[in-house]
């Protein structure tokens, strides 16, 4: 059983008030969901067709997707038939590491790819009321603390307001904001801001669109040219493609991930909302069924909600944190 | 399109059905297999799953079915009733107060689409001839008190607000008094929006609520959300006492299994589905007709309804003469066109159609309204006679319309082709007798676009 003590080691050096936040923004998450596995294995003393069913519907209720639970059940089957194990509870520390498979990737960094000496350029997407604007401007206040200069652009010119509330974000973090006229074209207030960030000596600029579901054509097209301004005005850019996501969705998360990757060829995931009841399990759906990895998890409204998403810690503060204590006792 | 994946789903599975003369016990639990898979995956509720499957068995595997004649279309039938019961049988209406003003809350989490839908609500007031007043309680989000003035100054409707440093409690109590005042008839709160578990912010909600004394207080939903919808809506029902829900966002190819589960858990019934960004695009939500157009038998009666909406009468008639005497011109196919255009979007249009689902090809097709545009340009490029004779349209005619309207030759002779297919198959409709519906599908719905 020495897996979660590596993963608490793993964890150990990260700092404590960071841990504390994810913990505090998953409370719920995590009383949820192992409070049922627990209650599920000591209710099943066997592991039978009816555990089965059980698991599998925590973890639907979870938010995993659908198939991604179903092939987790079927591999946690022949581990049964192999092992032989007959006791629910001898189950759970192989259903942990396998979560923690789906979630973890080696390969890929959730590091922002900002480097000093150029302008870096941050394109925001996602679906309407995902949260865009407001972790643009967590954002902002995050990059410019570590000592950025930040410009922002306003590239939501379709909904009401909109422009508005990305300038009340800039004078709350104190950075300024470029924009046109609400229903003007957006690529040309991204290239307008694009000018001027070069001009100004900008670090990071970061770009917001409007909300946009991804099987409207026209709409998606209208991206793809903001998405082309942007790679023909400044070499190797966007730098990045952040698709905002919100944690309360479904299995429909997965549709907008992959096609906002086929239109903008999004880099990273913003997670956001994850402080409510939603169990954020589609994190697991998404590691596994697509290659984009999460970069940041929104865990409040305050501005220093946004925290970078360590798959290790995620994983800590919803599954390990009961067994964890166990084991250290 | 809503609901098209589950749609196909549950088809896949009937079609199977639908083929056996008998059906046996194991074939019930095998297409109930599929059918819990298939909602599962459209993110409704796992325990409405499970109640909704036992229901089904139960009839389905009871006398009713087995020992009918055709014992695969009852099991569809059942389903389709029973996921009809499930989103709330009938119709429910916006209830108005005895007295005026009639007040609606609207509350949920963030990004719903509360102040959008407020606007919305407003615009659908304002048909029935209301005097609705909206009032701006969202005073944490920044500038979303804009958002809704700018929506108010849109739809010609007074939107009140003090500011975003007043408590949303005395905004409201202000806006009422107002409203009675400005003997405004219908009062629209747009609140902020919360967490279902933020205590200080339900009980600021608490608060608004009984200074309101709402006749409606109605929960905003994401159709995209997952299986949270439920603990959201069974939270904030507890809390306020919800009295209906409007379900946002459904113009998405989200499956939409919210939209099953909030009924079933609440007991609230959807009173509204957003279907777009623009203020118009608000609809009545019918549980029987969405039931169907999940089993993928068509929303025809939507579709009719619309028709009747958009469609000048007299218009029609002329039409249906010409048809009857198969002497279609140009110009009728452009009226045409724009009556189909009133109706929205051409891709929900087509859904609404019986086997538009199912069509091969069809599921994978996206109808762009621009391909319209293009085709109302090539005709407005003819002249008078060109339209009425089309016959008289040559190799130089042709080619001067193409630049005409900025398309290729190639695009006026698919046109013109696809005219005179069609008024073919006119002929061929009007000579056609009650010989039984024949072969539906393919050749019936052939839009000159596709």
């Amino acid at each position: 059983m020495g897996f979660f003590k590596k993963l608490k080691e793993s964890i150990s050096t990260k700092t404590a008030e960071a841990t504390n936040k994810f913990k505090e923004g998953l409370t719920k998450t995590r009383d949820s969901f192992i409070g049922k596995v627990e209650d599920l294995m000591l209710r099943h003393k066997k592991i039978d067709e009816e555990f089965y069913e059980e698991l599998e519907e925590i973890l639907i209720a979870a938010d995993v997707g659908v198939h991604t639970v179903l092939e987790l059940i079927d591999e946690l089957r022949d581990e049964v038939k192999t092992k032989k194990l007959t006791d629910a509870v001898e189950l759970k520390p192989i259903l942990s590491e396998k979560i923690v498979d789906l979630l973890k990737d080696d390969k890929q960094s959730n590091k922002l790819n900002i480097e000093s000496g150029r302008l870096n350029v941050i394109l925001f997407v996602g679906v309407n009321g995902v949260g865009k604007t407001t972790t643009i401007g967590k954002l902002a206040n995050k990059l410019k603390n570590e000592g950025n200069k930040v410009m922002l652009a306003a590239g939501d010119t379709f909904r009401a307001g909109a422009i508005e509330q990305l300038e009340v974000w800039g004078e709350r973090v104190g950075v300024d904001v470029v924009k046109h006229q609400a229903g003007s074209d957006p690529a040309a207030v991204i290239y307008d801001a694009i000018q001027s960030a070069k001009s100004k000596d900008v670090d990071v600029l970061i770009c917001d669109t409007a909300g946009r579901l991804h099987n409207k054509v026209n709409l998606m097209q209208e991206l793809n040219k903001i998405f082309r301004v942007i790679q023909r005005e400044v070499p190797n850019a966007p730098h990045e493609v952040l698709l905002v996501l919100d944690a309360t969705t479904g299995q429909n998360a997965l549709q907008q991930a992959k096609l906002f990757k086929e239109t903008a060829n999004i880099s990273g995931i913003v997670l956001t909302k994850l402080d409510g009841t939603a169990k954020g399990g589609i994190v697991i759906a998404i590691r596994h069924e697509l290659d984009v990895p999460v970069k940041f998890v929104g865990l409040g409204e305050k501005i220093d909600d946004l925290q970078e998403f360590d798959p290790n810690q995620f994983v800590n503060a919803i599954f390990a944190q009961g067994f964890l204590d166990e084991e250290t006792e | 399109m809503a609901f098209e994946g589950l749609a196909g789903r549950l088809q896949e599975t009937f079609n199977k059905l639908r083929k056996k003369g008998k059906v046996t016990e194991e074939d019930v639990n095998q297409t109930m297999r599929e059918v819990r898979l298939a909602l599962l995956e459209a993110d409704v509720n796992f325990k409405v799953v499970k109640d909704f499957i036992a229901r089904v068995k139960e009839r389905a595997v009871g006398q009713e079915v087995l020992k009918s004649l055709t014992p695969g279309q009852q099991v569809i039938k059942v389903v389709n009733e029973e996921l009809t019961e499930l989103m709330g049988g009938k119709q429910s209406k916006l209830e108005m107060a005895p007295k005026p003003p009639t007040i609606i809350l609207m509350v949920g989490l963030q990004g719903a689409g509360k102040t959008t839908h407020a606007g919305k609500l407003a615009k659908y007031l304002l048909k029935q001839n209301k005097k609705p007043l909206l009032i701006a309680a969202d005073v944490y989000r920044p500038a979303a008190i804009k958002q809704l003035q700018v929506l108010g100054e849109q739809l010609n409707v007074p939107v009140f607000s003090m500011g975003n440093e007043v408590s949303p409690v005395d905004i409201v109590q202000k806006g009422l008094e107002y409203a009675k005042q400005e003997h405004r008839d219908v009062v629209l709160i747009d609140t902020a929006g919360r967490l279902h578990i933020d205590e200080t912010l339900m009980n600021e909600l608490i608060q608004i609520r009984d200074v309101a004394n709402p006749t409606e207080t109605l929960l905003v939903v994401d159709a995209m959300t997952g299986q949270d919808a439920v603990n959201v809506a069974k939270s904030f029902n507890e809390t306020l006492g919800l009295t209906g829900i409007i379900l946002t966002k459904l113009d998405g190819d989200t499956r939409g299994g919210a939209a099953i589960s909030v009924k079933a858990v609440t007991g609230c019934p959807i009173k509204f589905v957003g279907m777009g960004e623009k203020l118009d695009l608000l609809e009545p939500f019918h549980p029987d007709r969405m039931a169907s157009r999940i089993l993928g038998m068509g929303d025809v009666l939507t579709l009719i309804e619309k028709a009747q909406a958009n469609i000048d009468a007299q218009k029609a008639k002329e039409l249906e003469q010409k048809i009857r005497k198969a002497e279609l011109t140009f110009d009728d196919f452009l009226a045409q066109l724009e009556q189909l255009k009133k109706m929205g979007p051409l891709d929900e249009v087509l859904g609404m159609l019986p086997g538009m689902n199912k069509a091969k090809g069809l599921k994978d097709l996206k109808v762009d309204d621009k391909q319209l545009t293009r085709v109302e340009a090539i005709i407005k490029s003819m002249t008078k006679e060109e339209k009425l004779h089309p016959e008289i349209l040559n190799a130089s005619r042709r080619r001067r319309i193409a630049k005409g309207s900025g398309t290729t030759i190639q695009d006026v002779n698919r046109l013109i082709k696809q005219f005179e297919d069609m008024k073919k198959m006119m002929k061929q409709l009007t000579g056609m007798t009650k010989k039984g519906k024949g072969r539906k599908g393919k050749g019936l719905f052939k839009f000159p676009f596709m």
